[in-house]
């Protein structure tokens, strides 16, 4: 695993507690003011930024990120833009995309590019192990953590395979369906985190779904991770002008910081 | 890391770029289609819809006024336009029904462009009392209002797609975003030839039985194969279903005919292996229109049924190895090759198809009196009487 990402999870675990996990696309709303919404998360309390390589065809993802991803397209936003957000982050950074623009962009040329802009691992929600040969070797040889999503739906016997090709942590989706925020997570969340565990000692970070300092609470009395992203934007989307949105997202930061820790 | 074994490719193309959530389902339906293949039961029910339901075999007309504008050569034509439904599409759609049902499961839910396939599917549904869930871009909705409305007398339901470029693509995500929601019960009933494995696989074998009842009409009409088999290409699915029983004939040339709309040269078109490059679109790697960020990019064309910025899989591995070729014909080459079948020969034919006409009017100049081209007539023209009227100019 990368050592930044380990000594984040290594970390929360000490303190008894979840790691945090914010979402935010590059580029949306412009590219500059994605670099400060990061920052506003960060200040907030997120340990870890997921950077988002926005796509045209995010068949994952709900309508707050598909609008978002809208926004940053129009904005032409390119590798080059989110490896640079990537190296504008303070703390641990990886990068969620899906395969076709990144391998656009190069397999080995994106993974060289994200080791040197001090980015940790890539999200692949798309990617199976199958497709996956010319990406083990990439992001070996640049030390660059890969990050599989694994579902409700996984057999046992997959999530195992999946597991072991995993090299930061392990994306569990909470469950069956895209993202977005939920009024509940679903139970099969706890039942799959347990499932993974019994197959990997690699961290089980938990996403979709979460929007709230309570659901925060509950993910991480069982998961070592909690994944935050549309709730997010839903501020940035809302708000009426910059300096709200910011500060909205770094009182949402704060209080999922205080729910990560039990409180 | 030791990489798992390869399923369901095309030399470099296809497999499988999908969320994990669905890879279950995939391979619950590659199951079910395998031991279907080998179940007679299943053979024969779905022969017997097909002979009592769809109307098969369909004929072959020969397209002698036609062919004088053909240099000549013999045009036969495949007549899938007469299938009930009034195009190729049921072909799949009554298949893949099937094993829906056989699966257990109670809903189905399918994209469409034109209406064509949603119109297929929302007739299946009725048949064997399935809920029928149809994908539809806004856009398209608005183009196709009428196949909208026969979805409904169905008993379908229509949902309009208002993201991204609100058509065909769009629909296909929100089709996957749906199946990756409700997957336990629900089957997507794909369209065409593309998307992750098992489906490009699938929907070919449901179609190959226009190839090879063609191949044996053409043997039985003129003692020898064809020189060439046409077929348009959106997806593909038409295409690869007359092409794939003669991949074996090495003499036979097989020749797609993709959406040029406007010119490949202008950048408004739908024809993505003659215009597009390699990349991952909607579960498969083939051909995509795409930027140079991978973004995919918007396709245009006059014909709905092909406007669509991807291909089946296998198209891009036959045209790779060269056992197929691929040309593209403008809106206005298609609309004179629409125009000049109806007026010639008495047969409308859907724009789609018409590409494939606009093809064998360059095929059969290049090859000349005594040649034989068989011709997908995929679908028939209803649908694209509007759109059609308001080309030519004729007053509504």
């Amino acid at each position: 695993m990368n050592s930044k990402l380990q000594e984040v999870f290594t970390k929360a675990k000490s303190e008894n507690r979840a790691a945090l996990i914010g979402y935010m696309p590059a580029g949306f709303p412009t590219l500059e003011r994605s670099k400060k919404i990061i920052a506003a998360m960060i200040s907030g309390g997120v340990d870890i930024v997921e950077v988002g390589f926005p796509y045209s065809d995010p068949v994952m993802d709900g309508p707050i990120i598909q609008q978002a991803a809208e926004v940053a397209l129009r904005n032409q936003t390119s590798a080059a833009d989110v490896l640079d957000v990537v190296s504008n982050t303070s703390v641990p950074a990886l990068v969620m995309s899906y395969w076709n623009p990144l391998e656009r962009a190069g397999v080995s040329d994106f993974a060289k590019g994200l080791a040197q802009a001090g980015g940790v691992g890539v999200i692949t929600p798309d990617l199976t192990i199958e497709e996956s040969s010319e990406w083990f070797t990439a992001t070996d040889e640049n030390q660059v953590g890969r990050v599989y999503v694994v579902a409700p739906s996984t057999s046992d016997e997959r999530l195992k395979r999946v597991s072991q090709a995993c090299s930061g942590f392990v994306y569990a989706a909470s469950l069956m369906g895209v993202t977005g925020a939920r009024t509940t997570v679903s139970d099969a969340a706890e039942n799959l985190v347990h499932r993974v565990r019994k197959v990997t000692d690699l961290p089980v970070a938990v996403g979709l779904g979460v929007s709230t300092r309570e659901q925060a609470k509950q993910v991480a009395s069982y998961a070592d991770g909690v994944i935050v992203g549309s709730a997010f934007i839903k501020l940035i989307l809302d708000s009426a002008n910059e300096k709200d949105g910011l500060e909205a997202v770094k009182v949402l930061a704060s209080e999922l910081a205080k729910g990560v820790r039990g409180a | 890391m030791e990489q798992s074994k390869i399923i369901g490719h095309f030399g470099p193309y296809g497999g499988r770029f999908v969320p994990e959530a669905l890879i279950a389902a995939l391979e619950e339906l590659e199951a079910a289609h395998v031991a279907a293949s080998i179940d007679p039961d299943f053979q024969t029910e779905l022969s017997n819809l097909h002979k009592t339901y769809t109307g098969r075999p369909s004929i072959i007309t020969e397209a002698k006024r036609f062919a004088a504008h053909a240099g000549n050569a013999r045009i036969l034509l495949k007549r899938e336009d007469l299938n009930h439904t009034g195009s190729h599409k049921i072909n799949n759609v009554l298949g893949q029904a099937l094993l829906t049902k056989r699966m257990g499961k109670k809903r189905i839910i399918a994209e469409t462009g034109a209406g064509q396939h949603g119109v297929a599917s929302a007739t299946a549904a009725a048949l064997l009392g399935l809920e029928c869930v149809v994908y539809m871009g806004e856009e398209d909705t608005k183009r196709q209002s009428l196949n909208v409305a026969r979805m409904k007398l169905l008993g379908a339901t229509v949902v309009p797609v208002t993201t991204g470029s609100k058509t065909l693509k769009d629909a296909i995500n929100e089709a996957m975003r749906d199946w990756v929601t409700n997957v336990e019960t629900t089957h997507y009933l794909l369209g065409t030839v593309a998307g992750p494995h098992p489906f490009p696989t699938i929907v070919r074998d449901f179609h190959r039985i226009i190839g090879v009842e063609a191949r044996e009409q053409v043997l039985q009409l003129t003692g020898r194969l064809p020189d060439a088999v046409l077929a348009c290409v959106g997806g593909g699915s038409n295409a690869i279903g007359i092409f794939h029983p003669f991949i074996d004939d090495k003499d036979v040339r097989l020749i797609g005919l993709e959406a040029g709309g406007s010119g490949v040269e202008t950048g408004k078109h739908a024809a993505t292996i003659v215009g597009g490059t390699p990349g991952v679109l909607h579960g498969t790697r083939t051909y995509v229109l795409q930027d140079e960020n991978g973004q995919t990019v918007e396709s245009h064309s006059i014909s709905a049924g092909l406007d669509y910025p991807g291909v089946g899989p296998e198209h891009a591995f036959l045209h790779d190895i060269g056992r197929a070729e691929y040309r593209a014909i403008t809106d206005d080459q298609a609309m004179h090759a629409f125009a000049l079948l109806s007026k010639t020969e008495g047969i409308i034919p859907a724009i789609e198809t018409a590409h494939a006409l606009a093809g064998a009017l360059q095929i059969g100049n290049e090859l000349g009196e005594g040649a034989i081209i068989l011709i997908n007539l995929s679908g028939r023209g209803d649908k694209d009487v509007q759109t059609a009227a308001n080309y030519f100019g004729i007053p509504l």
